[in-house]
């Protein structure tokens, strides 16, 4: 059953109002005993605050209620800041799960491996950090319906005419007759000066509303979809196709398909490096910095299949577009766009040797291997070649008296050759390595000298699309709009009305900025006349201070 | 004169100019004598307010120069930031100033942002090339907009000190009394701060060490006050100065530690003689000065500074934030320290107009909050920079 | 008594809508690596690779439709990928006939060390490079070595990662076998 509370005007009104919805009245004993009415929702009834039964309205009212959503937003604070206390995984530089424990460990001690194994290494994607942005959103929804719509219902179906113990309950009153000239005319200039003042002014009879910037008692609730709608914009990210996030690593020279963006593929022209030729500043010393970088940039091409082609063809690529990818330039295409993250300096590229004979130190002729390309054989003319019999990339050692290559990166590379010369025409065979020569038949007349190397660098990237992005900004400026709403202007009512003996009865309220309201009446009070208003509040205080000052001159 | 040095001395001007101005808001506090007492603090309080425009101007010509200057807005290392957060300060206490035409917010605005400034000038001033990610004009917008948000924001802290020294009873024991003698506290720590650093400097003090850091690297770092605490397995290289007197682990940079240490002595033995010379607690001394304030229009200068501060904050620390962190990293959020703490930041202030339009904490509740969402400001400022490593940190 | 009830049935939906965004966003979050790896199950991806040897041979995933495929994914520095080989080689001499193909696709080295590497070894079955990665990213692979399995439907039968020994191998290629008609 729906309990009513019928006013004195007669006017029903639903359980928990405060204030008749059509008079003003004062219905609760709470109020009718304050001084100044509790105006902070028109004396609406706030809807979860009506009924308390079912599970389903129990939890309701958990999530409308402000106290929850201040302690949720709190709960959510401490639990923010919790993550910054150690560096979070991402930005731990390691990568497997045995890596980051020790990391933790022998960097931030006991602490930091308790922080490791209570997962607040990594807070802000565990469950229950989401779980409380979560309860958060559900609480901006519930509270948000819960008082929005009644607000609403109630600010549109305001009365003109106010009782009178609404009208006295205001902060701001002034009651008693004008101070000068015709009673008759007062109403009729009240309405003018406020009209002036922008005021939207209704007259009923012997009562007048003026009512100035009501729809920033909407602002918080248009951020709060604003908020809404950002949440509902992270979370749509989870939903195959809407967020790519891949990283790639691409060697200058080379063409490698791009992650998560299907048909794509990217050459690294080159990567350039520019280092600010300042004079070294205080800061830098203190910091052990040489050089600050000026530039990262990757010059790049941009390829596409052709629209029927698979993954693997790659012959007859299609040129979209060359763009230089600097920090905070990223490439952009179709929703994709291609950043600057990270770089490798000078990876072998080529090593040069020249084929020496070691007694006389004879040159017979330079070969330069390109690693990114071995060949089987380097002539150097009919009678004296080079044969490539091994390349291994990475050595890291023999096994079985095989040499072994740890990754497939020149981090060391290692070479036999067979050496063919006119003094030795079988060939000599030849172990090079990086500061290591091996020659397993015995003593070689000739050996591969070193020369020297070129070298090229590398490029990380990284591919994001994120289709969410427009929703998040639409949020945000949803958002905005409603904060700026909410925050710069006020609502401010005016009542005034004149009694049957001439004398005037006023009220005023602002949601906010009282200041800017008395300015109003302090015009309007001159302009008709009207006996002057007092701050109920301020009143109170002031005589509180009195006595309180007398106390001292005890 | 070249640029970089008329933007020096500008800065010096400004500082001139607060410091004049917060005695001449000293002189305008009105007291209830006679004999056209109100007339004549009316008439310092204009001319502090003429002082003040004056100095925010030769600030605002510091800013300028060296903008033009360095190429970029001068907002990209820690004296930077700092100097122009004291300006936005500045700018932001004039703006409520001329709503108000509040006197008093001067005498406790001004000093803050002479602090900060101060506190700026102990970092090093000169020109730092701008890194790769900070080349974009997201710089200028995100930063100054964030720093903007702040100060407003900071002014609403500035309304709640000046509230509860009024309404803090320094007769009665209390844990209000308690915590503002703490504020207050903690703002000669800054002096403290200050002097140690402006000595040291002075006596052109430098000891040089070795250590290891994390990573298990030898580095060399340069002490520039007796070395307390020593780096991880730190070798003294400068003779004749004092060794480390405990080491640390690599996880804390002990040279910080020890400025805060010699902070922390410097700032409590000026408390202590001012309580010694004073024989009051410093509360005590300016209780009297604010006895006149409308505690009232305080209160809603508070509120109304959270109102014009958080969606400038809004914007700045957090909009374009998330925009510029887009457009360079391909992500709008990093969970790094400072934004983390931007984040908080914003939380605690939405939590404090929550409580403030549905929970009727008006009053001294909402100062403390105003003073407790200051301190977060501060400590993203100074803890989040200089102990949390991360992408924003500037020294 | 009615409005009351639609009232909490209206609360209820939103209620439990808003109760499963946050089950769905939790859930989906910790499981976010598993949904997008190709799964067994799936059409397996079609693409195309050149031989090691011939150039114009070219090896495309639809023209084996009708016949099992053992596609092997290895590095010249992958020590199981090494191990598996020679295994691989003798099976592929038993299940070529019965209409399974290999394809050992290296992780976009140079040619020579694929050559040899693979005439070291002394194995025989197709092999390709996958200069551009791009068949490696569309099968996910991460981890070498890398087995997929495909039926003759063009399916995935099944993902290996890591060593396989020869009884694996065997059984592995039995049962992408073609039904002997």
């Amino acid at each position: 059953m729906m309990e009513k509370i019928i006013c004195a005007c007669g006017h029903e009104n639903p359980q928990g109002t405060k204030l008749c919805e059509k008079c003003g009245r004062p219905l609760t004993e709470e109020e009718k005993d304050r001084k100044i009415v509790d105006m902070r929702y028109d004396g609406i009834a706030i809807r979860s605050k009506t009924r308390n039964k079912s599970i389903i309205d129990k939890i309701w009212n958990f999530f409308s209620s402000v106290k929850v959503g201040v302690s949720l937003i709190i709960i959510n604070l401490v639990a923010a800041s919790i993550g910054t206390i150690f560096p979070q995984e991402f930005y731990v530089g390691v990568a497997t799960e045995a890596e980051r424990a020790i990391y933790y460990e022998e960097t931030y001690g006991s602490l930091g491996k308790l922080y490791y194994q209570l997962g607040l290494s990594d807070v802000y994607s565990s469950w229950w950090f989401q779980i409380l942005v979560g309860l958060l959103g559900i609480s901006i929804i519930i509270a948000s319906l819960d008082r929005g719509i009644p607000l609403h219902k109630s600010l549109k179906n305001q009365r003109v005419k106010r009782h009178e113990s609404f009208m006295k309950r205001q902060r701001v009153v002034a009651a008693g007759p004008v101070t000068e000239g015709d009673s008759s005319k007062t109403l009729d200039l009240v309405e003018e000066q406020m009209k002036k003042l922008k005021y939207n002014v209704r007259r009923e009879g012997n009562a007048i509303l003026a009512e100035r910037g009501r729809f920033a008692r909407y602002g918080p609730y248009i951020n709060h979809v604003g908020l809404i709608v950002f949440l509902l914009g992270v979370m749509l990210r989870l939903l195959p196709g809407f967020y790519v996030d891949e990283s790639i690593w691409v060697r200058e020279g080379e063409t490698r398909t791009i992650p998560g963006m299907d048909g794509y593929f990217i050459k690294n022209e080159k990567f350039i490096l520019e280092m600010h030729d300042n004079e070294k500043t205080e800061a830098q010393i203190q910091q052990g910095v040489n050089a600050v970088a000026k530039n990262y940039q990757t010059n790049v091409k941009l390829y596409k299949q052709p629209e029927d082609a698979i993954p693997g063809q790659t012959d007859n690529l299609e040129l979209v577009k060359e763009y230089s990818i600097r920090v905070n330039h990223p490439l952009q295409h179709e929703g994709y766009s291609l950043y600057q993250m990270d770089f490798r300096l000078n990876e072998l590229k080529a090593m040069n040797f020249s084929l020496t004979n070691k007694a006389t130190g004879e040159e017979l002729g330079d070969v330069s291997v390109d690693l990114t390309n071995p060949q089987n054989e380097y002539v150097i003319n009919e009678q004296t070649k080079v044969s490539l019999l091994g390349y291994y990339p990475d050595f890291s050692g023999f096994k079985d008296g095989e040499p072994q290559t740890a990754t497939s990166t020149p981090n060391n590379p290692a070479f036999i050759f067979k050496m063919t010369t006119p003094e030795q025409p079988d060939g000599e065979v030849s172990f090079v390595a990086i500061k290591q020569t091996i020659e397993p038949n015995g003593d070689n007349a000739y050996k591969m000298k070193f020369k020297g190397v070129e070298t090229r660098n590398m490029s990380g990237l990284t591919v994001h699309k994120d289709r969410t992005i427009p929703i998040l900004f639409i949020g945000g400026m949803i958002f905005m709009l409603g904060v700026a709403i909410g925050s710069y202007w006020n609502h401010r009512r005016i009542w005034v009305e004149q009694l049957q003996d001439g004398s005037i009865r006023l009220a005023a309220h602002a949601n906010k900025n009282w200041f800017n309201i008395k300015k109003d009446l302090n015009t309007i009070t001159e302009y008709a006349h009207l006996p002057q208003f007092i701050d109920q509040v301020e009143k109170e205080e002031e005589e509180g201070q009195k006595e309180k000052e007398g106390d001292n001159t005890l | 004169m070249n640029l970089i040095d008329l933007s020096g001395n500008l800065l010096f001007v400004a500082f001139i100019a607060y410091l004049i101005g917060t005695f001449l808001f000293g002189g305008a506090i009105k007291t209830s004598k006679p004999d056209g007492a109100e007339k004549r603090a009316n008439t310092w309080g204009k001319l502090a307010i003429i002082v003040t425009i004056i100095g925010f101007l030769a600030q605002l010509g510091y800013f300028i120069t060296r903008w033009i200057h360095t190429g970029h807005a001068p907002v990209s290392n820690m004296f930077e930031f700092t100097t122009a957060f004291g300006m936005f300060i500045i700018g932001a206490f004039i703006l409520i100033y001329y709503m108000y035409r509040l006197s008093v917010l001067g005498l406790v605005a001004l000093p803050i942002a002479l602090l900060i400034i101060a506190y700026a000038a102990m970092f090093p001033n000169e020109v730092t090339p701008l890194v790769p990610s900070l080349q974009s004009y997201w710089l200028t917008i995100h930063v100054i907009t964030a720093a903007l948000g702040q100060s407003v924001l900071a002014i609403s802290a500035v309304a709640g000190l000046i509230y509860l020294l009024k309404a803090v009873d320094p007769k009665v024991k209390s844990k209000g009394r308690f915590w503002l003698e703490a504020v207050l506290y903690f703002m000669v720590l800054v002096i403290g701060f200050v002097a140690v650093t402006v000595i040291f400097r002075g006596m052109g003090y430098e000891a040089a060490f070795t250590y290891v850091d994390k990573n298990g690297a030898q580095q060399e770092i340069i002490y520039n006050m007796p070395a307390v605490f020593g780096m991880n397995e730190s070798e003294l290289l400068t003779d004749n100065v004092m060794e480390p007197l405990a080491e640390m682990p690599p996880v804390i940079n002990a040279k910080k530690l020890t400025v805060v240490f010699w902070s922390f002595i410097a700032g409590s033995i000026l408390y202590l003689l001012i309580r010694l010379v004073t024989r009051r607690r410093i509360l005590a001394m300016l209780h009297p000065l604010v006895q006149k304030v409308n505690l009232n229009l305080l209160d809603e200068i508070g509120y109304r500074s959270v109102l014009i501060g958080f969606p400038i904050f809004s914007l700045g620390a957090l909009v374009f934030a998330m925009i510029w962190a887009q457009e360079a990293w391909g992500r709008f959020w990093g969970w790094d320290p400072k934004e983390v703490w931007a984040l908080i930041t914003w939380l605690f202030y939405a939590a404090f107009l929550h409580l403030r339009l549905s929970k009727g904490w008006e009053g001294k509740k909402s100062a403390w909050l105003a003073l407790i969402g200051f301190a977060i400001i501060l400590f993203n400022l100074i803890v989040v920079n200089l102990v949390i490593a991360g992408l924003h940190s500037y020294a | 008594m009615d409005k009351k009830k639609k009232r909490s049935i209206t609360r209820g939906i939103i209620l439990v809508v808003l109760l499963a965004a946050i089950v769905y966003t939790v859930y989906s979050s910790a499981t976010k690596e598993e949904v997008e790896v190709l799964q067994v199950g799936d059409v397996a991806p079609d693409f195309e690779l050149v031989d090691l040897y011939d150039s114009n041979l070219k090896h495309r995933l639809s023209d084996y439709e009708g016949k099992g495929i053992f596609l092997n994914f290895w590095g010249t520095w992958c020590e199981p990928c090494k191990k598996e080989m020679p295994a691989m080689s003798n099976q592929y001499a038993i299940y070529k006939e019965q209409g399974v193909e290999v394809l050992a696709v290296n992780i976009a080295q140079t040619e020579f060390e694929v050559k040899s590497f693979i005439e070291g070894l002394g194995v025989h079955f197709p092999v390709a490079i996958d200069e551009t990665k791009d068949v490696m990213t569309t099968y996910n692979v991460t981890l070498l070595p890398a087995t997929i399995l495909i039926n003759p439907e063009g399916k995935v039968e099944k993902i290996i990662t890591g060593e396989m020994n020869e009884t694996q191998i065997a059984s592995y290629m039995e049962s992408i076998k073609p039904e002997q008609e």
